[in-house]
């Protein structure tokens, strides 16, 4: 491999406190080192920003519920998808692109980690594979477990030991990085037509509630000592005045402490709080309650969030949240995919056209904003669209931008047809501040890396860190009049160093890298009882073998794993 | 009106993707500019000069630009995409997705036209003289938004699938038409002059359908409502009025539900 030197770029790196600094970054091999040999090619960095590779905490961008997207949108791809190219393969899509896509497009805006939010255990296999077709990026892959039978049976008991060697023995079977939680029980209601919209609504057959499997669950996540900690999709999401739903969970992490060796301190990530910052009980007296939501998580440190940014363009929702998806289809009456995931969870995809002159997605445009801007502490933060819910990874540059400028949200709020009602409806104009590329980085670089237990490897530019560095066409001292040239900054880096290699050049490709996938192997002691269970249940209700479900070694030939020993 | 002639010389072997036949490009552009703008056959690039004898002069604005295609283009696809504004005449058949996207202007082909000719169009006139395959003025695959303006007359028979999605304009068959007609539509107006054999309005929402032959087979959605005398295309006559589909959704308007109207000629 080779030796770098960055030289004379304005370094912005969170984790060691540099702000803009002018120095230069060393790369030996795949690592950042503190001095480069006298071989090393020097890339000049003079008059822009260095930062570390992006990493991305929540995004949809493998696995059955993009590729039903992909099948069932063919529009996606019209007059976006360019013809062949030397050097690369077909790139198509904008809201669903294709494999090849995603690991450009996230490379192009200097990315380096990015998280599959949330991978049907069952399913797993073809996450995967698509995984291992994304090229440059790394990726890791949440699997779901809030409406698994085994979880809420074991917590329905009170068997945290149980449901932790449950939960291990899932993230080994499928290469999974940690425990997600969408709609907690009511995705499992779902599959009796009703849903949870409370926290105490309880699951029917079950009779738990969203709430005792959302403190299992956290449990369960700290007891296992995982690198993440539990990640949330709260329950009631979009719904007019679910703040109250959104507050209530956030209290479930009260007191609890986090207990891992990865660097991490929240106990609970809670994911496109956009979506679950919402005032009022109609869309007619619909209104932000971001400020309400953000004043919670600013006084408790062992929460973090991301955003969900709504970007105002036409995409394609899709979660594992099954009676959402069906509410949506019923307000906008376009196409609706709907499975159910037997004994795990269910999904759904409906495609979606934020409209500008739509006041409740101009609301929602705002909140997501809000949210950002009342932030106290951004490393707790994150930038994300949940790709591709709120809009597309592509809009993150556009989403820095609004926040970077209040000329920029200004002047997208004046071609709002309804502006003077989104004004009402949201504190969007009164709110002057602008973030700073420190915050920035914060938000897309550190903060994240920590939140995912993946600070020794990611997110900052300290010695020892892998080789992701960005360099972006950005002078700090003399940041441009027109807030555009922001987004375009970040939209295609000038450099773009992957694991010690040159992957993007003036935002064009020039190197399909080394990608790796990234999943924790949690290491229990042995539980007869839950293997049992297991066993049993392969017999009884899976219509699959157990031999036949984890995901095979070959299906993720590039791993890093984490091994989390687990003293009982 | 000034007149740029493309004289095709070549058959292409496979499809050509003539998507810079439009107006809209030519404009301002010399005979040597044209024949270098880009096309594709297949995978591979190529220039419409490999295909074209280009003469002529362009005008000062799209609207004063005719291109006269002198010749057949039976494997020419795309003509006309996006246009909006100025001419096209072609002296022989045409491929697929003429005046697809088209905002404005007009295209007179005067053979018979393949699939999709007029997708998802917004406004203009494209005037067939001969027949169309399937697909006039519908939406692009998957898509919910297809025709929404301006007019397609077809001088000869359709195939299936006339004006799928469709949310406004018209469609005009003076033939005989086969299958699928106005499915899904929110709006606008399919007139056929012949004979349908059915599927007619399957899924509509609104809009208006005028039938003046038989539908062979009528689908259970609709309901006869009563006698209706209209005007229509410059033909007066008395039609049987029907509504649907009712299996479908409708929107209310002033508490009154719309349906699609389904108008068929009695004889």
């Amino acid at each position: 491999m080779a030796e770098f030197l960055i030289k004379n770029g304005f370094v912005i790196d969170p984790t060691q406190k540099i702000n803009g600094d002018i120095a230069d970054i060393a790369i030996k091999d795949d690592k950042i080192v503190e001095k480069a040999g006298p071989g090393a090619k020097i890339i000049d960095a003079k008059g822009k920003v260095v930062m570390a590779g992006g990493v991305d905490v929540h995004a949809h961008v493998a696995g059955p519920k993009v590729n039903i997207g992909r099948t069932m949108r063919p529009e996606d791809k019209l007059f976006k998808s360019p013809h062949a190219q030397e050097n690369y393969r077909m790139e198509m899509g904008f809201s669903i692109p294709s494999t090849f896509k995603t690991g450009y497009d996230y490379a192009r805006m200097g990315y380096a980690f990015v998280m599959e939010a949330a991978m049907p255990p069952l399913h797993s296999p073809h996450v995967h594979e698509e995984i291992h077709d994304t090229p440059i990026i790394d990726e890791g892959a949440l699997p779901v477990f809030a409406n698994n039978w085994f979880v809420m049976e074991y917590l329905k008991n009170g068997e945290i030991e149980n449901s932790a060697a449950y939960c291990a023995w899932l993230l080994s079977a499928t290469k999974g990085y940690g425990i997600k939680l969408v709609n907690p029980g009511g995705t499992a209601a779902w599959a009796w037509g009703l849903n949870c919209l409370t926290i105490h609504d309880p699951v029917p057959y079950y009779d738990i509630t969203p709430a005792e499997i959302i403190t299992g669950l956290i449990k369960t996540n700290e007891y296992l000592g995982l690198p993440h900690s539990v990640h949330i999709h709260q329950n009631s999401l979009g719904v007019p005045g679910n703040y109250a739903v959104t507050l209530e969970s956030l209290k479930l992490a009260e007191g609890v402490k986090a207990r891992n060796k990865f660097n991490r301190d929240q106990v609970m990530h809670s994911t496109h709080i956009q979506f679950h910052s919402y005032g009022g009980d109609s869309w007619g007296n619909f209104e932000s309650k971001a400020k309400d939501v953000m004043d919670d998580v600013n006084s408790h440190k062992n929460i973090t969030v991301d955003l969900g940014c709504v970007t105002l363009d036409e995409t394609t929702t899709m979660t594992a949240d099954g009676p959402f998806e069906h509410h949506l289809n019923h307000l906008n009456h376009l196409k609706w995919a709907n499975t159910d995931v037997e004994l795990e969870t269910a999904a759904g995809v409906v495609p979606y056209v934020y409209d500008k002159d739509i006041k409740v997605c101009g609301i929602q445009w705002a909140i997501g904003l809000e949210l950002a801007l009342y932030a106290k502490d951004p490393s707790r933060t994150f930038i994300t669209t949940d790709h591709p819910n709120a809009g597309p990874f592509t809009r993150y540059p556009r989403v820095i931008k609004w926040l970077m400028s209040k000329n920029a949200r200004e002047e997208t709020l004046n071609t709002f047809k309804h502006c003077s009602k989104v004004v009402d409806a949201t504190d969007i104009q009164s709110i002057d501040s602008e973030m700073s590329l420190y915050n920035i980085a914060e938000m897309t670089r550190s903060g994240p890396a920590k939140a995912l237990g993946l600070s020794h490897m990611y997110g900052g530019l300290g010695s020892g860190l892998d080789a992701n560095v960005a360099v972006f066409d950005l002078n700090i001292n003399d940041m441009p009049d027109d807030p555009q040239k922001i987004e375009d900054a970040f939209l295609r880096a000038s450099w773009f160093i992957k694991s010690g290699q040159i992957v993007v050049k003036d935002g064009e490709i020039t190197n399909h890298g080394n990608k790796r996938t990234v999943w924790v192997n949690a290491k229990v002691k042995e539980n007869p009882q839950v293997t049992r269970d297991i066993h049993d249940k392969f017999l009884k209700n899976y219509t699959v073998g157990i031999d036949n479900y984890s995901v095979r070694d070959y299906l993720a030939p590039n791993p890093y794993v984490i091994n989390v020993d687990v003293e009982a | 009106m000034a007149t740029i002639k493309l004289k095709p010389y070549k058959t292409p072997e496979l499809y050509l993707e003539g998507f810079n036949i439009s107006p809209d490009v030519f404009v301002g552009k010399s005979p040597s500019e044209i024949a270098s703008l880009e096309g594709r056959e297949g995978k591979t690039r190529i220039e419409l000069g490999d295909f074209f004898e280009v003469s002529g002069t362009t005008g000062a604005t799209a609207s004063d630009t005719n291109i006269l295609i002198d010749g057949d283009c039976s494997r020419v696809k795309y003509i006309g995409n996006k246009m909006t504004d100025g001419s096209i005449t072609v002296n022989g058949n045409a491929d697929m997705y003429v005046g697809g996207w088209m905002k404005g202007g007009s295209i007179h082909v005067k053979g018979d036209v393949d699939s999709f000719c007029g997708i998802a169009m917004e406004g203009g006139d494209i005037q067939i003289d001969g027949n169309a395959q399937n697909y006039v003025g519908c939406a692009y695959r998957g898509d919910w938004r297809g025709m929404r303006g301006g007019t397609i007359h077809i001088n000869g028979n359709a195939g299936n699938d006339i004006g799928t999605f469709m949310l406004g304009g018209t469609i005009i068959i003076e033939k005989n038409a086969f299958i699928h007609v106005s499915t899904h539509a929110e709006g606008g107006t399919v007139i056929i002059k012949g004979d349908v054999q059915g599927r007619v309005g399957g899924q509509m929402v609104k809009g208006d359908i005028y039938v003046f032959g038989n539908i062979q087979y009528m689908l259970p959605g609709f309901k006869e409502i009563g006698m209706i005398e209209h005007e229509i295309v410059g033909e007066k006559a008395m039609f049987k009025h029907f509504i649907g589909d009712l299996g479908e959704r409708h929107p209310k308007s002033k508490g009154k539900e719309i349906f699609g109207n389904l108008y068929l000629r009695a004889s």
